[in-house]
């Protein structure tokens, strides 16, 4: 099904997208735009200098009440007892069946507030299903669906702190990998998290609505002696592929559960109980029968998402997501596999457009920044 | 970038000139810049026969895969092998130095149906 334009739902700098020639398309509901002046200039100034993305298509959900951190706790699979305040964390929402509803960032606000950013097409899902939860479980908390309260900009790469730091009192380089800071912003109060979608240092900024422009330009401005790239959705695909985070829909779907997407590490089952708890304490005791890794193309051919993957000529997986990755020249992808085949070093085929053609699985991510 | 009077286009967004008994066929710069930067592209083998309105390679983007259609019917005579070691040539000169195949044709081709360059630029701005 398409919409038509009209339709689609717009972020606060649709129209500025449009001024500045972004490539508008539709992705999940939204206008956004696909890139700039071309997704390889964007995605290298994202790993050489700075990017700048628009990503208020995004979701907030808030969690507000005394039995906040249970609640939260209990939807999702990694501890968030163990945050501290200003401190943010890579989680999952489950089904009981153990499926993924959604990979969300939970940032601690308070003992008795969180707020979670959850992906663009899943935010009322997953509004639903914390609510849901909620009242399951009794807890003494409210789920605000705050999606139309904030506007998300990300600035990316090595030239991101200097950037940034430009625009706000706040000293950025004292903020740590995955913690953020209240604070203002380009003259805007404004939530800044040192997180990101790229692999590479940066910040994700929230903002009112009402202030995406002033925000999105003033960091335009500030970046333009590093010669800032406004990037778009298709930068932010290469770029996350390379570093290899997932995408719902891709590699995490309702039907793979964490231990098959190589995310034991954000499941913590030790915490007590929650979410799909049972269906994973079951997956581990009878062992997982695919998993996610990655793999390299060796023959001519670009294995793109949806492609199937042969061992021996035999049908064994597919791929997730897969492309060429512009930093290290070659492509790429994450495919999902017999378990006792997804390891770096098995020679498989990837069925491209009827023709297969060599590969061979390799260790992830496919790039590292240096520290 | 301009579109050159001898080419016929597409609706697909081929072009393709032809002289006496061979044709040379391409995708226009309208193309080129819809896929946006280009990695990859899939040639037939030269001996290999095309058909009108059929798909004979595929041209690949950062993003996505593009089938190319064959406006003429014919035999491949010439790969542009330059395509093959820097497919980001299609992206700077798809008129130009960056054509896909030369074909020896089957037959007077049908070019009437094709579009020429005005009609293109037109369909484009349109489109």
């Amino acid at each position: 099904m398409s919409l038509a334009v009209s339709e689609l739902r717009r972020t606060p700098l649709c129209d500025i997208h449009c001024q500045m020639n972004g490539k508008m398309v539709e992705f999940g509901g939204w206008h956004m735009p696909v890139q700039y002046a071309g997704v390889l200039r964007e995605h290298h100034a994202v790993r050489t200098g700075v990017g700048l993305f628009d990503v208020s298509h995004m979701g907030e959900i808030e969690v507000i009440g005394p039995d906040a951190e249970q609640l939260v706790n209990f939807v999702s699979t990694n501890n968030a007892a163990r945050l501290k305040i200003g401190q943010a964390q890579y989680s999952a929402l489950l089904y009981e069946h153990g499926g993924f509803v959604d990979d969300i960032l939970v940032h601690k606000v308070s003992d008795t507030h969180f707020f979670i950013c959850v992906n663009a097409s899943n935010q009322w899902k997953d509004n639903e299903h914390i609510e849901l939860m909620k009242l399951k479980g009794g807890f003494q908390a409210d789920v605000v669906f705050s999606s139309e309260r904030y506007a998300q900009i990300a600035v990316q790469g090595p030239k991101a702190l200097q950037t940034a730091q430009k625009l706000t009192s706040t000293d950025l380089s004292s903020i740590r990998y995955y913690w953020f800071r209240d604070g203002e912003f380009a003259g805007v109060p404004a939530r800044i998290a040192r997180t990101g979608y790229t692999g590479e240092d940066g910040f994700e900024v929230y903002v009112e609505p009402e202030a995406a422009g002033t925000v999105w330009n003033a960091l335009l401005q500030a970046g333009a002696e590093y010669e800032i790239e406004p990037c778009g959705l298709g930068a932010r695909n290469t770029l996350r592929l390379e570093a290899k985070m997932a995408l719902y829909g891709h590699e995490i779907t309702a039907t793979i559960n964490p231990f098959e997407a190589d995310l034991a590490w954000i499941v913590k089952m030790d915490k007590g109980n929650f979410v799909g708890r049972d269906a994973l304490e079951k997956s581990s005791r009878s062992g997982i029968t695919r998993k996610l890794v990655g793999f390299e193309m060796r023959g001519r051919g670009i294995g793109r998402d949806g492609y199937e993957v042969l061992i021996d000529g035999l049908p064994a997986g597919w791929v997730t997501s897969g492309g060429p990755s512009p930093t290290t020249n070659s492509n790429i992808g994450l495919c999902y596999l017999p378990v006792e085949h997804a390891h770096p070093g098995v020679p498989i085929q990837v069925l491209v457009r009827n023709a297969p053609v060599d590969a061979v699985t390799v260790a992830t991510p496919f790039y590292k920044r240096e520290k | 970038m301009t579109y050159p009077e001898t080419y016929r286009f597409t609706k697909e967004h081929e072009w393709v000139h032809v002289e006496g008994s061979e044709a040379t066929v391409g995708i226009t710069d309208h193309a080129q810049h819809e896929l946006g930067d280009i990695v990859f592209v899939d040639l037939p083998k030269v001996g290999s026969a095309v058909t009108k309105g059929q798909t004979f390679a595929s041209v690949e983007s950062v993003k996505a895969v593009s089938d190319i259609y064959s406006p003429i019917n014919g035999e491949v005579a010439v790969i542009n092998d330059l395509l093959q070691q820097t497919p980001e040539k299609l992206n700077e000169d798809p008129h130009g130095a960056a054509w896909l195949i030369k074909v020896k044709l089957d037959g007077a081709p049908e070019l009437n149906e094709l579009m020429q360059a005005a009609d293109y630029q037109k369909y484009i701005g349109a489109e």
